[in-house]
This record gives structure tokens, C-alpha cells and sequence, in this order.
């Protein structure tokens, strides 16, 4: 596992699907300072003069309440609560309903390098979409070392030895028209304690190393279609050279698991040897784990159609 | 289990090239290899992996190998980085 810094330009550069919306209008030069705690503070008191337990480490929220007293202050009182508001080390501010600060604070702000951001959202709706972008980037993290191919909608992990054909694998899904998320290193976070999400490292996003070929895009090479930037882990297949000692699974009648940081996601190993086409039966993996979970067992039913007829032939030959 | 943490010194921070060399250099070791940065690790024998840590200058980093000879490939490779990949 691993925590990965956060820093105040996350929040605006959040590859999330949610948008913050959040644009920035003072303290530039403050951007890389590293978010701690991901928890937000109304300044409504500080702006009135009390600054005991103040907490100027968490991101400061100006609603429509706080913009409207500031403007009630005259600019003498205003420079007295600036110069003792950013006496602090201040993290952020963010003004919601699209409220620009005044020039004074966005002085005050430049000076102490404090950034500070301007939103169009409501300031509940704001907190709230704010609490779940980085709750995510404080969730567990860990790098698994694969490559993340979304086939027919399922988020499929590819893993094993280096050598053994992740990228080719997943260089063929993309040519049968499926999506690359990362090749080679995946970042997987665990979401809301139920799902694992993976993405690729930003710097190295859809590149991939193909042995004799060096690296290439896959987004230049193949388009924007045979990319996504993130995707639901649902399934975790590892490709391992053909053992002929080792026993396979024949019947798929019981599902195993791979656990990824405490979660279990259904896992399957794939034999690999010349010939075997890797990509055709991660497909049809794929499309057997949709059915599974819409409920559809095709092993299992299988065996009972044979139980239910087994059972009826005992019952003809008694009679 | 054998590591070792190293100052990346070069100027232009580790590039293709030098992750190209290293991950070659690692490749001759039988151990798993890993490079640190931030606590996020790489496969040190993976040159997307290398590139995907966006090693600059004044990175500190920490080799870690496992298995077959982890002295020898830490030791090899630790030294490659500190001496800005100039073998």
C-alpha cells in the first residue's frame, strides 16, 4: 500500500468524474502546498474577529454568508481580519456562487501564497462533491503491476511474469475494439470500501512497451475509441506459461479470488502457450463474468441440467 | 529481501534512455527488482513501470530486489544510478 502525496493543485486538476469546477483566481505560487487533512473549514468566525482553534489547515469554504459580511466591513476592518486571517498558514479558499473575493483578499492571497479558487457550484452542493473527491484521493492505493483492459464494460487486470504477453494480450483486445487503461503499472484505489478503481500513471498514460516495436501510444496509434483513463477492476486474469504438470480449472464451477487491498475480485489463470489465442478467451471470460453477474451461471447450470437428468433416467429405469 | 536508497544526481532526471539502461542491467538479474519513489513502487524490470515513476533530479529512491542474487543486482544497480548511468 502506499499514500501517495496531495498537494492543493489536486483539487483542481482532479482526474475525477466529478468537476469541481474550480478556477483559480489568486496565490498561484501556492499550489504545491500538501493537503493533510481532507477535512474543510468555514471561516465565518475567523472573518468576525475569533480565531481560537482555528482551523487553517483544511480547506476554507467561503459561502454566500461569509462573502456578504466581508462586504459589511469597512476597509480598515478588512485589512485587520485579512492580516490576521492569513497570519495563519492557510491552506486554500474556495468561494462558492461563482463570488469573486474582493481585490484586497485576492492582494492578501497573491502575498501569503495562499490559492484561492472561484466555483460555480452551491456551496452544500460544492462540500459535498469537494468531501467525495478527496475522500478518493486519501483512499487505500496500492500499484499492481499488470495491464487494465475494459472489455465489453468489464475492467479486466492482466497479470503475470514480465515476458510472458500482458501487453501483446492487450494490444490484440484493443485491435478487436476493446480499451486500454494502463499497460504495465496500474494504480488501483478502493472506493467507498466496495470497489477498486485503476487508472494509469498520468506521465505514462496509454503508452506501451511492445517488445522488438519500443513504446508507442496507443491513443495515437489506435485512437481515441481504444482508450479510457479509468476503470472498474472486476476481474483479475493471470496469463502463465503452459505447465504440463499443472491442473487447470476444467469446469469454472468455483470461483476463486484475488484480493486486492481487501476486496475480493473474481480470478482466473489463463495457460499461455504458441497458438493459444489469449485474447478470444479473455473475451469470452469477460462476457461470462457479465452473466454471472446478472446471474447466469453457465457451469453451474450445466450441472444441474445433468443432476435434474441423471436423476430422471434413475426414476425411468425404476418404473 | 536487500535495498538500498540512492540520490538521483543527474541532471535530466531519469529519461527513456536511462531507464531504458536500467531496466536492461536489472533484466540480467534473476530477483524481482523494484525501484521506490514516494512509496510507490516499480517493476525494475519494466520500462513503462521505470518511466511511470517521473524520476527527476533529486529523487530519492530505493532499489529493493528479491529472490536470486538481490545483493548483486541492488549493488549493481544502485551504483548505475549514482554514477548518472555512466556504467
Amino acid at each position: 500500500m502506499h499514500s501517495r502525496k496531495i498537494y492543493v493543485r489536486d483539487l483542481r486538476d482532479a482526474d475525477s468524474k466529478i468537476d469541481l469546477q474550480m478556477e483559480l483566481v489568486a496565490g498561484k505560487e501556492g499550489l504545491g502546498k500538501e493537503i493533510t487533512v481532507g477535512d474543510i473549514n468555514r471561516p465565518g468566525l475567523g472573518l468576525a474577529g475569533f480565531f481560537d482553534f482555528f482551523a487553517y489547515d483544511r480547506i476554507q469554504i467561503f459561502g454566500l454568508g461569509e462573502t456578504a459580511f466581508m462586504r459589511r466591513l469597512t476597509a480598515g476592518q478588512k485589512e485587520e481580519v485579512f492580516e490576521k486571517f492569513f497570519s495563519f498558514d492557510v491552506l486554500c479558499c474556495v468561494f462558492t456562487h461563482n463570488e469573486h473575493p474582493d481585490e484586497m483578499f485576492v492582494e492578501f492571497a497573491n502575498r501569503y501564497r495562499v490559492p484561492t479558487f472561484v466555483t460555480r457550484h452551491r456551496t452544500t452542493r460544492f462540500i459535498s462533491l469537494l468531501t467525495h473527491v478527496v475522500e478518493e484521493f486519501f483512499s487505500p492505493a496500492v500499484v499492481m503491476h499488470g495491464t487494465l483492459v475494459d472489455v465489453f464494460g468489464i475492467g479486466v487486470l492482466l497479470m503475470g511474469k514480465s515476458g510472458v504477453g500482458k501487453s501483446e494480450t492487450a494490444l490484440e483486445l484493443i485491435e478487436r475494439g476493446h480499451r486500454l487503461v494502463a499497460d504495465d503499472m496500474v494504480e488501483v484505489k478502493k472506493i467507498d470500501e466496495s470497489l477498486l478503481m485503476g487508472s494509469g500513471s498520468e506521465i505514462i498514460r496509454h503508452h506501451m512497451e511492445i517488445r522488438g516495436l519500443g513504446i508507442i501510444n496507443a491513443r495515437d496509434v489506435f485512437g481515441i475509441r481504444s482508450i479510457r483513463n479509468r476503470k472498474r477492476i472486476e476481474m483479475v486474469v493471470l496469463l502463465e506459461e503452459w505447465n504440463e504438470g499443472a491442473e487447470y480449472d476444467r469446469l469454472g464451477i468455483d470461483e476463486k479470488r484475488y484480493t486486492i487491498l481487501d476486496l475480493d475480485v473474481p480470478f482466473i489463470t489463463v495457460p499461455v502457450r504458441p497458438g493459444r489465442n489469449i485474447p478470444i478467451i479473455i473475451e469470452t471470460a469477460a462476457l461470462n463474468q457479465r452473466l454471472k453477474k446478472m446471474g447466469v451461471f453457465s457451469a453451474r447450470e450445466l450441472d444441474s441440467r445433468i443432476q435434474n437428468w441423471m436423476r430422471m433416467e434413475g426414476e425411468r429405469s425404476n418404473d | 529481501m536487500t535495498e538500498r536508497e540512492v540520490l538521483v544526481r543527474s541532471d535530466a532526471g531519469v529519461h527513456a534512455r536511462p531507464a531504458m539502461m536500467f531496466v536492461r542491467e536489472a533484466m540480467k538479474y534473476p530477483c524481482e527488482v523494484f525501484l521506490i519513489k514516494d512509496n510507490v513502487e516499480a517493476n525494475g524490470k519494466s520500462i513503462m513501470s521505470v518511466l511511470g515513476l517521473a524520476i527527476t533530479s533529486g529523487s530519492r529512491l530505493i532499489v529493493r530486489a528479491r529472490g536470486e542474487d538481490e545483493e548483486g543486482a541492488v549493488a549493481r544497480l544502485a551504483s548505475l544510478i549514482e554514477n548518472d548511468f555512466k556504467n
